[in-house]
């Protein structure tokens, strides 16, 4: 496996330009006979759609839900980062970069960075000429507010509905191509299998959700827009649909996967309360710009939040970090949040949740301030919780959020599956081990609009692309397969339900490969997952059938998928001795208890080959290593 | 706690369909309703049954897949809060609970709870949306826009495209959801050149996708998880007199 991340020489600032220079170009009465495929309608794969219709490509979109406006994007709350330097505070391309590479934990590709710190400032003009309704002050103007893992103030935001409005922004884009006939739109359909024709990506086999039709479509490139796998953990912030299946048939065809083990677990969820629970509700980290974190200074201190002086409240994060205090990055705060309940210090009924108070807020700024600016996400925890957070301190814990593995993607965001095109958080490239806040949403939105429409062109333009018929017997071999693993998850007919097996591996996942993890709980992992595995597939009973709308039967090919996903995972946090993002290894740790990267040893993208699952996953590791030309490489600190 | 629950069930589009009862003993009041069903269904598949099937995803209420019709009222009886966020802490040991997809001639069933509501994205597909193409856009402070306006405007732009509102409404009409959209887009500086165009095409697909007229019963407005504004059928109204005199 060769892997050539294709990043174009000379100094940072002019390496996109100078690229854009460089590419090949399709002309405009080309680009209408060139068939693109764009899987998942999500703020990466709604603004590609749009944007790739809008050249001209003949453009076909799939998504799970029933439309395209309902992707998990839709759901991000707090912001957008952009380096417009509105606040006059002293932002810059480079700062955003920076602080982007910094919070990464320098495990992310520079080349990509700066790009996407530079395509920025073009996602607000883009999104506020379609309509997208951004915060703004009295003078008209657009507001900022602060986020995590930096000292200036530069998210954008539409109140704790930005990933809606920038969703819907996207999806209208998209809307507006259907109806020219450019994009033809197909939700409710599943993509099973990647088809690959001499060596080249050319199509999709997709499920009918509705009434279970294998399907066949072929093009000349395929864009996946399909997301992250946090809900390998069960219990997740994600939305339940979301999956890992698309990526990792795309692995199983052999696209690499890359720094699988690098998972965001946010520190401010609603924290769990029961068995039955299926899913975990996240709050917006810009609450942490008001809401002060502590926990009581007294191991079973059960007393009513407001009972507690303040002599005896243990506020950890301003403690420990001065200079960023309640804004540290995600991975800081829900490793202390982590670290001070594993002390007894947690609070509520389970012990594992810290506060988050606005009683200092309220006063300061008033109740009213208070509720226009988080108004929308008091009212959800109260609704969940019962619990009014005006006058209670919100109880929240970490959760896993967002993964920053993927699949590996060059400079041009194509696999190692030539015309495999994969955005977003289904790709690994930008985020390095550790997203900040707000950095989300940009990728996606980067990605869609401005590299994957030059970059594909660029692909379609350079290659020799003869016409693939869906006859192919590439196709056929691909449908039955889909098929076939379908038909195998029906016949085990078994006594334990998919639920109870997605919720024990998940349990291993959080145990063993959640916020840190350690070499002896790493091995042990990997056999639980090879032991469940098998369990699985001689004791699973998936209800109905397949030619029918069965959601339980999309659940067990998904489920299938994330218990080899798993171990891989694991394999990859046991292969990397170092700390990094939220890859905290136990044993890695400086004096402070904070972590402890290796430069030295692990500086590059781990990319792994598939080569079999027979008892146990069969996996080569290749590596990509990182070059940093333009930062210096330094023990994070926020204190 | 005891509850009782009477489930639409129905095949597909062809089945005719009918209520079905079911009991769960052991339901806790800090469940979500959905869990409640996940519940539910986990002892029809171990029992040899086939599960109930709806439509859900985010389960924090924001996507706008779930869309069940909870004793006659959609979303249920909490006010400005979608299935998915509605807790069993407001039902009480015993109760029982009919539960069934929201009707309306434009959104044919697919199976039990899950109808078809692709007539609300071809009504945003004629309009719904501001005519620029990606790179084209101006710098965003360009433009000043009223904070009021743009509160406004988000107001609007908050809907979930549930389809809650059709559900409620004795006509079926889809006056709230496209309202909405239409007085999101017309009220911001970005969306006046295609003001007269997107409300007409958008107002004319309501009727060709067999969604009824707006008589002001304003039950839309009640169930409505977001709390939409009927004033947004207003604003979509004078602007369709403008457009067409």
């Amino acid at each position: 496996m060769k892997l050539d991340p294709k990043v174009p020489s000379g100094p940072l600032e002019d390496k996109w330009e100078q690229h854009l220079k460089d590419i090949k170009l399709v002309s405009p009465n080309n680009k209408r006979k060139h068939n693109v495929i764009v899987v998942g309608t999500g703020l990466a794969g709604a603004s590609a759609a749009a944007s790739l219709a809008e050249l001209g490509y003949n453009v076909q979109t799939f998504c799970i839900q029933d439309s395209a406006r309902r992707a998990h994007s839709i759901a991000a709350q707090g912001g957008i980062n952009a380096a417009k330097n509105y606040q006059n505070d002293g932002d810059s391309v480079w700062r955003l970069f920076y602080d982007t590479i910094k919070g990464g934990d320098y495990r992310s590709r520079e080349s990509n960075v700066y790009r996407l710190a530079q395509n920025s400032n073009n996602i607000i003009d883009q999104a506020v000429a379609q309509g997208v309704p951004f915060g703004r002050d009295y003078g008209g103007l657009l507001d900022n507010r602060s986020f995590g893992g930096a000292q200036v103030s530069r998210t954008f935001y539409s109140r704790g509905q930005t990933g809606q409005q920038l969703l819907l922004g996207a999806y209208q884009a998209m809307m507006r191509q259907v109806h020219t006939g450019k994009i033809k739109d197909n939700p409710r359909q599943e993509m099973l299998d990647l088809v690959v024709v001499d060596g080249k990506a050319r199509g999709i086999i997709t499920r009918d959700l509705v009434n279970g039709t294998i399907q066949k479509w072929e093009a000349d490139a395929v864009v996946l827009c399909t997301g992250g796998y946090g809900n390998v953990f069960y219990l997740s912030t994600n939305a339940k649909n979301s999956n890992v299946t698309a990526a990792w048939r795309c692995h199983k065809r052999g696209a690499a996967f890359a720094n699988p083990c690098y998972v965001q677990i946010h520190p401010t969820c609603i924290p769990v309360s029961g068995d039955y629970q299926s899913k975990l509700t996240l709050m917006s980290e810009s609450l942490r710009n008001d809401g002060r974190v502590w926990v009581p200074r007294k191991k079973g201190d059960d007393r009513a939040p407001n009972d507690i002086p303040e002599e005896e409240r243990y506020y950890y994060l301003e403690e420990r970090y001065p200079s960023f205090g309640n804004l540290v990055p995600r991975d800081v705060a829900s490793r202390n949040a982590k670290m001070v309940t594993d002390e007894g210090l947690g609070v509520g009924e389970t012990g594992l949740a810290v506060y988050l108070d606005f009683r200092d807020a309220i006063k300061r700024d008033s109740k009213e301030a208070i509720a226009a600016r988080y108004g929308n996400l008091f009212d959800m925890y109260e609704n969940i919780t019962d619990e009014n957070p005006y006058e209670t301190p919100m109880r929240i814990f970490p959760a896993v959020h967002y993964t920053m593995g993927g699949l590996w993607v060059d400079y041009n965001l194509m696999s190692n599956i030539p015309g495999l095109f994969v955005a977003g958080e289904a790709n690994f490239s930008d985020h390095g081990a550790n997203r900040l806040g707000a950095s989300a949403l940009m990728q996606g939105l980067s990605d869609g609009y401005f590299i994957i429409p030059y970059t594909i062109g660029n692909y379609i333009a350079g290659e020799d692309l003869e016409k693939v018929s869906t006859d192919h017997k590439a196709f056929d071999e691909a449908a039955k397969a889909s098929q076939d693993q379908l038909d195998k998850l029906l016949a085990v007919k078994g006594d334990k339900s998919l639920i109870e097996f997605h919720r024990e591996l998940g349990k291993i996942m959080w145990d063993k490969v959640g916020i840190s993890r350690s070499k002896e709980g790493l091995e042990s992992a990997i056999e639980e997952i090879r032991a469940l595995r098998e369990d699985f597939w001689k004791n699973v009973r998936v209800p109905g059938e397949s030619n029918y709308y069965n959601k339980y039967l999309e659940f067990a090919a998904r489920i299938a998928d994330f218990f080899e996903l798993a171990e891989l995972m694991a394999l990859d946090a046991l292969d990397r001795d170092e700390s990094c993002g939220c890859h905290l290894r136990d044993e890695y740790q400086t004096e402070e208890g904070e972590a402890l990267r290796n430069d030295e040893d692990y500086a590059f993208v781990s990319a792994w080959e598939y080569l079999g699952v027979n008892g146990k996953l069969e996996t080569k590791r290749h590596k990509e290593d990182l070059e940093f030309e333009f930062v210096e490489l330094k023990q994070r600190s926020y204190k | 706690m005891k509850i009782n629950l009477k489930i639409w069930r129905q095949k597909n589009a062809q089945d005719k369909g009918g209520f079905q009862d079911y009991t769960l003993d052991n339901v806790s009041e800090h469940m979500s309703f959905l869990e409640m069903l996940d519940v539910l269904n986990e002892e029809l598949i171990m029992d040899g049954k086939d599960p109930v099937e709806f439509d859900y995803d985010c389960r924090e209420g924001i996507c706008g897949s779930c869309n069940l019709v909870i004793n006659g009222r959609a979303h249920g009886p909490k006010h400005k809060t979608a299935a998915c966020q509605l807790h069993m802490r407001n039902y009480s040991d015993g109760d029982t609970i009919v539960i069934e997809p929201p009707r309306a001639a434009a959104f044919p069933v697919i199976k039990d709870l899950v109808v078809d509501r692709s007539a609300m994205d071809r009504i945003v597909e004629v309009g719904g949306y501001v005519s620029v193409n990606t790179g084209q856009a101006p710098e965003a402070n360009l433009i000043p826009v009223k904070k009021e306006v743009s509160d406004q405007a988000f107001d609007y732009a908050t809907c979930i495209g549930c389809g809650a509102c059709i559900a409620a409404c004795p006509n079926s009409s889809a006056s709230l959801f496209t309202g909405a959209k239409v007085a999101h887009l017309n009220s911001l500086p970005q969306g006046q050149p295609e003001r007269e165009r997107r409300t007409i095409a958008m107002v004319e697909q309501m009727e060709k996708e067999g969604f009824g007229d707006c008589s002001n019963f304003a039950e839309c407005e009640a169930v409505c998880p977001v709390g939409i504004s009927i004033s947004a059928i207003a604003e979509m109204r004078r602007d369709y007199m403008k457009a067409i005199l």
